[in-house]
């Protein structure tokens, strides 16, 4: 059975809907994202689970217990659960250890008890050398280690984190994602983390609900989520992509100007009436000089390069196919050299061409 | 906390429908909102309805009628104390934008040395209330025993004196000393939100300095000394101790001193009703246009810091300046607090300055022997003590309900405890009269009905501070706590409460400084056993006995300066020297 179940959950403020009936289910010890823009619906989400928001519709339970409905609401005190917020909110008149420790206090355990466990937690999180700090004296990263260790300390049934990561420069983002993970998988608590940023979300989540204007796209661990999007949306969302139209001529899929023979694609697709769309990402084309360079099995189509520019890890082509409405956008590597205007041979990999 | 731990089970969904649960979800949040409501229609509602209801009431019979305002405005002499207070109100502004603008220009934008100066000139008249500086005044411009003009007496052998106190350029001068700090504020924070660059930017294209700043900078913070202005005004106009102390002798009559006729003999209350409605509707019409002014897009003013500011050099002008902002100190607070120090222990002040003429007599006296002055100490610390605080616990709880956005309408809450703000303080205590002091409710010379009213006046002030406390505090902060399993009231008590210690204590002070002095409020509202030191000094001016007037005062002044200076070490510098709403 799974920990934690969103059953068609809605939120409506009036006419507005911010959260349109969410199903979500989330097992025992699993860590699960929300991600998408903002306004989307996600943070709603997340404190409607935690019990700020009631819902207007649908429920919220945990094992067999409701925690929300639209008649009734458990108070967020007694929903064994705890949180990171995007402030931290880390309480400025009490000490660091004061701080992790007040959740043990309200859950009235012995003096030594809880700072056995206060010091326990600020040795994992590598803070045990600023027990006595007032938060005034640290700095970002530190704070948000205060607050990860106060809500780990009092073992949640359920740890919920709000956007945590985006008041920290960006080096100290990549860190924490690890940490976050680490931790995750050192206490294995359940956790919903909301995020609009998708790195974050690929590194730390065993799945990823992507959100838009306040329902569900897709929920599927991050490399179904790249490579098997499922709608416009989360294609375009997670990763850069190409969204190209099609239509199925005479022998093969007419690409809007130029046209690739049938046999290339699977069966499924190949035989597919009617007009469809592909997401194509930018890393699985290849510019190669001669057809003869192609990789056996893959169309090739004559190009040329529009646009370039140089991003350090990688070039970022802008390739039009000769005949073609729209332009393809190439990922290649620094040693794939071409000039603007340069006519060259654009590969395609069906196998990475996902029809939305 | 169980009570509330078995409330919320109530929530949790096992519960039976229907009535039951509805009524075990009426959480104490929303019993305290039909208190709160309760608590600020006895303060603000009731006495401005019952204002309203009087004014149209014949007052043997409670019909309908409209003879009150008939003759509140049947004659000559009652219109030309209307015109006298609009006259007053606009001649102290002036007078005060003479005073405060090149004081705020500059301390705000030129190099003039020694700004603190300045400050302390502002702290000083914030210090001293209007009715301690007339006094202080009388003792040095009274037309026969003021040694400004035994001075010039005795110097030119005239016979008439340099300069009469009690006349209505004498009033406007002790108005403006006392209100020039508002407009010193008002437009020291307009001018600290033009960036340098647009006085650069003339500049470079060769305008002088002084061109510059009439120009460009002075009609960027227009719409802020208009607003100044405007506060100045309704403070000119319901001021009641200047008139009472320097008008009535005068023979200048205002509407405050007119309106405290009303109450004397014979006791026309419902007159006095109808004849306090144009003070109401100017001030609520004009905190209206000041509201406007201020909030006019397009001013660079109003749209935040500005950038960089440099300091102008305006070489030996800012002696110049200097020079006025200590004189302008020296009019308001120096000049004044000395003379009624030495006053307060002369044995008579006509005798001068010389040592048989020194003496602890007054203090003495005030002190230890005067049942009278004693307890009008006591009362008034008493009075503005309790006041203060049910200002501020009221102003908490709807603070936070309204920045928690606990309840549906918790914004009537929060208009109802600013309305008092557009209230003159001497037309809310005529309210409180005529809502509680006749019977069935007789509370008239009661410490209930003084405190009561002293609450509902400052209420704004409290609630302005308590707002933006609440709102300074992230709720974030107050949810870690409740996701940890705390309630809503451990939150409040372990982190709302600590994080809201200084903004308590502003609070406080800031209600209980000016209620200590509160006149306008008092004169209507004390009784025989309720006198308050304000009211004490009223009465004592009259009878002239200003050696003692002076001893109460510079006890009020000591005790003002300590809390003021308590609030400074507590609170930090922008203690009272933000600008007034």
């Amino acid at each position: 059975m799974s920990k934690l179940d969103l059953r068609g959950i809605s939120k409506h403020y009036g006419e507005a809907v911010a959260v349109d009936q969410i199903d979500l289910s989330i097992e025992e010890g699993e860590f699960v994202s929300l991600l998408g823009p903002s306004g989307c619906g996600k943070t709603t989400t997340l404190r409607m689970i935690a019990g700020f928001i009631r819902p207007t519709g649908g429920t919220i339970s945990m094992g067999d217990r409701v925690l929300s409905s639209a008649q009734t609401s458990l108070p967020p005190e007694r929903r064994d659960m705890s949180m990171i917020f995007q402030s931290y909110a880390i309480w400025p008149n009490m000490t660091v250890a004061q701080n992790v420790g007040f959740g043990l206090k309200l859950r009235k355990l012995s003096k030594p008890e809880i700072d056995r466990q206060v010091k326990d937690i600020l040795r994992i999180t590598r803070m045990d050398h600023l027990a006595d700090r007032y938060p005034a004296e640290l700095s970002g990263g530190q704070q948000q280690r205060v607050a990860l260790a106060r809500a780990i300390v009092v073992r949640p049934g359920v740890l919920l984190l709000d956007e945590p990561l985006s008041n920290l420069d960006a080096n100290l983002r990549e860190e924490m994602r690890f940490e976050i993970r680490r931790l995750h998988d050192e206490f294995g608590i359940t956790t919903v983390y909301v995020t609009h940023d998708q790195g974050e979300a690929m590194v730390a989540s065993d799945r990823i609900a992507v959100m838009n204007n306040g329902r569900i796209e897709q929920v599927d661990t991050p490399f179904d989520l790249y490579n098997h999007p499922r709608s416009r949306f989360v294609a375009g969302f997670i990763g850069r992509t190409n969204l190209v139209g099609a239509t199925r001529v005479n022998g093969g899929l007419d690409f809007g100007g130029y046209k690739v023979d049938a046999k290339y694609f699977s069966a499924e697709v190949g035989n597919r009436e009617g007009e469809m769309e592909f997401s194509v990402r930018p890393q699985l084309l290849r510019l190669i000089a001669e057809p003869s360079q192609a990789v056996q099995g893959r169309p090739v189509v004559p190009s040329v390069i529009e646009e370039r520019s140089y991003l350090g890890e990688n070039w970022d082509y802008v390739v039009r196919p000769e005949g073609a409405r729209q332009s393809l956008r190439v990922s290649a590597l620094p040693s794939d050299l071409h000039d603007v205007g340069a006519r060259v041979f654009l590969e395609f990999d069906p196998a990475g061409m996902v029809v939305l | 906390m169980t009570d509330q731990a078995s409330d919320y089970a109530a929530e949790a969904g096992q519960q039976p429908d229907g009535w039951l649960r509805r009524f075990r979800n009426l959480e104490p949040i929303n019993l305290l909102w039909i208190l709160l409501i309760a608590i600020l229609c006895v303060l603000v509602i009731w006495p401005i309805g019952f204002l309203l209801k009087v004014s149209f009431e014949d007052p043997s019979t409670g019909a309908f009628t409209l003879q009150n305002y008939v003759e509140a405005y049947g004659r000559w002499r009652y219109l030309e104390a209307l015109i006298n207070s609009c006259l007053l109100g606009l001649c102290t502004a002036a007078l005060c934008v003479v005073f405060a603008v090149p004081m705020a220009w500059a301390v705000s934008r030129t190099n003039m040395p020694a700004k603190w100066f300045a400050w302390a000139s502002v702290l000083g008249a914030f210090i001293l209330p209007p009715y301690l500086t007339s006094i202080g005044w009388i003792l040095i411009a009274g037309p026969n025993s003021g040694w400004l003009n035994e001075g010039w007496q005795w110097l030119t052998g005239s016979e008439t004196p340099l300069f009469n106190i009690y006349s209505f350029f004498g009033m406007v001068l002790m108005i403006a000393l006392n209100a020039f700090p508002f407009i010193f504020l008002f437009t020291k924070a307009g001018l600290d939100m033009i960036s340098t660059e647009m006085e650069e930017a003339a500049a470079i294209l060769g305008s002088p300095t002084w061109y510059t700043s009439l120009k460009i900078t002075l009609p960027l913070v227009w719409p802020s000394i208009l607003g100044g202005i405007i506060i100045v005004f309704l403070e000119s106009i319901a001021l009641f101790g200047v008139p009472a102390i320097l008008g009535i002798p005068a023979r200048i009559n205002v509407v405050t001193t007119q309106l405290f006729q009303f109450f004397g003999y014979p006791f026309r209350m419902e007159v006095a009703a109808a004849y306090s409605m144009p003070l109401l509707l100017i001030t609520v019409s004009l905190i209206w246009v000041q509201r406007l002014l201020l909030n006019r897009k397009g001013f660079v003013t109003q749209t935040g810091k500005g950038g960089e500011r440099r300091e102008l050099d305006i070489g030996a002008w800012k002696w110049v300046l200097l020079a006025w902002c200590g004189f302008v100190g020296l009019l308001a607070m120096y000049l004044p607090g000395y003379t009624m120090v030495v006053a307060s222990f002369s044995e008579a002040w006509g005798k001068g300055l010389n040592a048989s003429n020194l003496t602890l007599q007054n203090y003495y006296d005030v002190l230890f022997v005067s049942k009278l002055t004693q307890e009008a100490i006591v009362n008034s610390f008493l009075f503005a003590g309790l006041a203060a605080f049910g200002a501020l616990g009221l102003a908490l709880c709807v603070a936070y309900i309204v920045t928690r956005n606990l309840i549906p309408f918790a914004s009537v809450l929060a208009f109802l405890c600013m309305a008092p703000f557009v209230i003159p303080g001497i037309v809310l205590a005529i309210g409180f009269y005529a809502a509680y002091a006749p019977p069935p409710l007789g509370l008239y010379g009661t410490a209930a009905i003084i405190v009561v009213a002293f609450m509902a006046r400052f209420l704004p002030i409290s609630y302005g501070t308590a707002a933006a406390g609440m709102r300074s505090i992230n709720p974030e902060m107050e949810e870690a706590v409740r996701v940890l399993g705390g309630g809503r009231f451990t939150a409040i008590r372990h982190v709302v409460a600590p994080l809201l210690k200084k903004t308590l204590f502003a609070g406080f002070l800031l209600v209980f400084i000016p209620a200590t002095r509160e006149l306008s409020a008092a004169i209507f509202l004390v009784g025989p056993n309720t006198r308050v030191m304000s009211v004490l000094i009223f009465d004592m001016t009259e009878e002239g006995r200003f050696e003692a007037v002076a001893a109460i005062g510079c006890i009020i002044l000591v005790t003002t300066t300590f809390f003021v200076w308590l609030g400074f070490k507590l609170v930090g510098r922008d203690f009272m020297m933000r600008t007034p709403r």
